[in-house]
């Protein structure tokens, strides 16, 4: 009797050991495209970037603020129509919530002749090397990341935001409560 | 109960045929043969014994053989079917799959699409069904093995008769065993590298029982093979990734999570010429037009020492310079660079020249690097050319006459140039293209002439990294030794005894009757020990 519960508890466990090993086969096959990817809710991974002026800005530093996380390019034409809407609302929101534009790696004159042209006064940096759009796992343009106080992603916003309505939403639920 | 006694006085498992110390017949079916079954030794394969809960049933499940060769089987049907049309992954990168199979194949490219087969070596199924096949491996292994290790660990010297009688190999023969007759077969036996044991005055001579372990040492191997290639998928185990580096161009290298950069320092393709190499590529060049001898990037390869957030500035120390080529990587850590593919001739700057329309004369040239723009040229004694927008990928003009880009990359590049001379202080603007130029705002005496373009080659580079390959490796020499082990021995046992003044002699392979057989023939040969007889003409 004894002996035939031991081999019911060995065979429950080797069947155990192999099941697991199946699921976790199965699991990180399945996964192997979505992983390393952002959702809402994660944690926004920290980054450093120098704007075009040459004052450098790190996520962290924004802790406390909500922080409009804006991935685009001069060539983009739904970036070219959201601009207009980040601007007055920047200003508006001033202290509250802060836009951080990255541009996606083009030459310095083309982004600062871009920001003259829409008259953009929020700080633009460019990812040279792409590390920071790699990062965050940025495709289409352009891709927002909407950025709580605490640093958690509150929302990806991809592709343009056509009415100043939208992006002023966007901007109230990343405001500071106080 | 769940215990087998022996008339001999050896306890069994339940479910053993045959039993595991003398040999004697344990159920009625096994009786009434006429020649016993010495597969696994007649041994209780543990599967067939308990069929009660979940778990046995699970287990009895893939232990049985049959349904291992029924996953094999629909393994490789399922895996042939994957080859009918291209994989997703082969199919060109710049058309969706929803639309490539139908536009390609039609309806049966449609079909082929919706059930999947257009992904099918990573879906779940397919996955699943390798999985069974490992855990058919496993279970049906250690049903087997262990009940085989224990009959064999168990097996006496004097069988009894009635197991010898059955033996494929037999012979009976009234009479008595001879004590120094004995002793000289025991002799000759161990000349050919038997073990003898000798006990009651009964002899069993056996060699090379471990050829018996070959099939399941080769199982260790599948299934360490098959952890190998699990273990692909688990991060940092594996990395496939590509990169397309400009000459000239500092990128990092991906998978290497930021902490390696690499320098492209010129990307160089040879072909063989004809009367300079060679002869004997003469005719293949006559023939097809190029040969390829080498395709090569000089790379440099760059530790980042600063490299704790993404966007900081890296701070480069030199780690090696190579020349990448194909079968030639350049290796650092576990990584191997790769040379791939290639692309000649990308734009990379362009020369125009400030032209007066009407006399020709040109007051200096510029050159507009493509990647890098600068907001103003000058040229000296009052003439200079401001750059006031540039389209990298140019292709058309809005409706309010505003030119766009429908890119970044440099495929078609357009400028517009302010043109300042002592004439015109205030500037005229030109549109200028490759050969081409505009008046957008009106008539103008200078014109930017495309005088030049400067090229570059694009190199592709695949980064490499697999740490499976040693598991791959140790997996597939354990399964060629289990091959081995299984198939170049044979596992030999000679039995012979005396009891009520008869003499028995059997014996039994698993293999090679035949070499048995003479073995048996030249030890008995001098004797009077009744050489035993194959009861089972092939």
């Amino acid at each position: 009797m004894d002996k035939k519960k031991k081999r019911l508890f060995m065979r429950s466990a080797i069947l155990a050991v192999l099941a697991g090993l199946v699921v976790y086969a199965l699991y990180t096959n399945l996964t192997k495209e979505s992983r390393g990817s952002l959702e809402a809710g994660d944690k926004a991974p920290d980054f450093v970037l120098t704007d075009v002026n040459g004052e450098t800005h790190q996520l962290s530093d924004y802790e406390g603020k909500g922080v409009f996380l804006n991935f685009w390019g001069t060539w983009c034409e739904p970036c070219k129509e959201e601009m207009p809407h980040m601007e007055k609302l920047a200003n508006e929101f001033k202290g509250e919530v802060e836009i951080l534009a990255v541009n996606v790696g083009e030459s310095n004159f083309q982004v600062t002749n871009f920001a003259e042209q829409y008259g953009l006064t929020f700080p633009i940096a460019i990812d040279e090397g792409k590390e920071v759009m790699d990062t965050y796992g940025v495709d289409p343009l352009p891709t927002t990341f909407m950025i709580k106080p605490d640093g958690t992603i509150d929302q990806i916003v991809i592709g343009g935001l056509i009415e100043e309505e939208q992006v002023r939403a966007l901007f109230e639920r990343v405001k500071p409560s106080s | 109960m769940g215990k087998v006694k022996c008339e001999c006085g050896h306890v069994n498992p339940n479910g053993t045929i045959l039993c595991e110390s003398c040999g004697r017949a344990l159920t009625e079916e096994a009786r009434q043969e006429k020649l016993v079954d010495m597969r696994y030794e007649g041994s209780a394969r543990r599967s067939q014994t308990y069929n009660k809960t979940i778990i046995d049933k699970v287990w009895n499940f893939f232990s049985s053989v049959k349904v291992g060769i029924w996953i094999i089987v629909l393994l490789l049907v399922a895996a042939s079917f994957g080859t009918i049309l291209p994989q997703e992954f082969y199919i060109p990168s710049n058309m969706p799959a929803e639309t490539y199979y139908e536009d390609v194949y039609g309806t049966f490219g449609k079909l082929y699409y919706m059930i999947g087969f257009h992904d099918l070596y990573n879906s779940v199924w397919f996955s699943a069904l390798i999985a069974a096949l490992g855990v058919s491996l496993v279970i049906a292994s250690l049903d087997r093995v262990i009940p085989l290790y224990r009959a064999l660990k168990n097996q006496r010297v004097d069988r009894h008769e009635s197991f010898m009688k059955k033996q494929r190999l037999f012979a009976e023969q009234s009479g008595t065993l001879n004590a120094s007759e004995l002793e000289n077969v025991k002799a000759e036996l161990i000349k050919k590298r038997y073990k003898v044991r000798m006990e009651n005055g009964a002899l069993l001579a056996e060699k090379n029982r471990f050829t018996r372990w070959g099939p399941y040492v080769n199982h260790v191997g599948l299934i360490i093979f098959l952890l190998g290639a699990l273990l692909r998928s688990v991060p940092g185990m594996y990395i496939d990734e590509l990169l397309w580096i400009r000459e000239g161009e500092t990128l990092q290298v991906p998978g290497t999570d930021g902490t390696y950069y690499v320098k492209n320092n010129g990307f160089t393709l040879e072909n063989y010429e004809e009367g300079e190499d060679p002869e004997v590529f003469d005719e293949a060049i006559n023939r097809v037009g190029t040969v390829a001898k080498n395709y090569q990037t000089d790379a440099v390869l760059y530790r980042d020492e600063n490299n704790e957030l993404p966007g900081a500035k890296p701070e480069l120390t030199e780690v090696q310079s190579d020349a990448i080529q194909v079968n030639q990587p350049m290796k650092f850590d576990s990584f191997a660079i790769y040379q791939t593919s290639f692309r000649q001739d990308e734009m990379k700057a362009m020369h125009f020249a400030l032209t007066n329309k009407a006399t020709g004369e040109e007051y200096g040239e510029i050159t507009v690097d493509l990647f890098d723009q600068q907001k103003s040229y000058e040229l000296g004694n009052g003439y200079k050319v401001e750059l006031l927008g540039y389209y990298p990928d140019f292709d058309g003009f809005t409706e309010a006459g505003e030119p766009t880009s429908k890119s970044p990359l440099p495929n078609n590049p357009a400028f517009l140039f302010n043109m300042v001379t002592p004439e015109t202080p205030e500037g005229e603007v030109s549109f200028a293209q490759i050969r081409n130029t505009m008046e957008p705002l009106g008539e103008t005496v200078y014109k930017m002439a495309f005088k030049s373009l400067d090229t570059r080659d694009v190199s592709a580079l695949t980064i490499r990294k697999d740490l499976t390959l040693p598991i791959l490796a140790i997996g597939g020499i354990i399964f060629m030794i289990g091959v081995v082990q299984g198939s170049y021995w044979n596992h030999r046992r000679l039995w012979i005894r005396e009891k009520n003044g008869q003499v028995y002699v059997a014996g039994h392979t698993n293999k090679n009757w035949h070499g048995l057989k003479r073995e048996i023939h030249a030890v008995l040969k001098e004797t009077s020990i009744p050489e035993p007889e194959d009861r089972q003409k092939e």
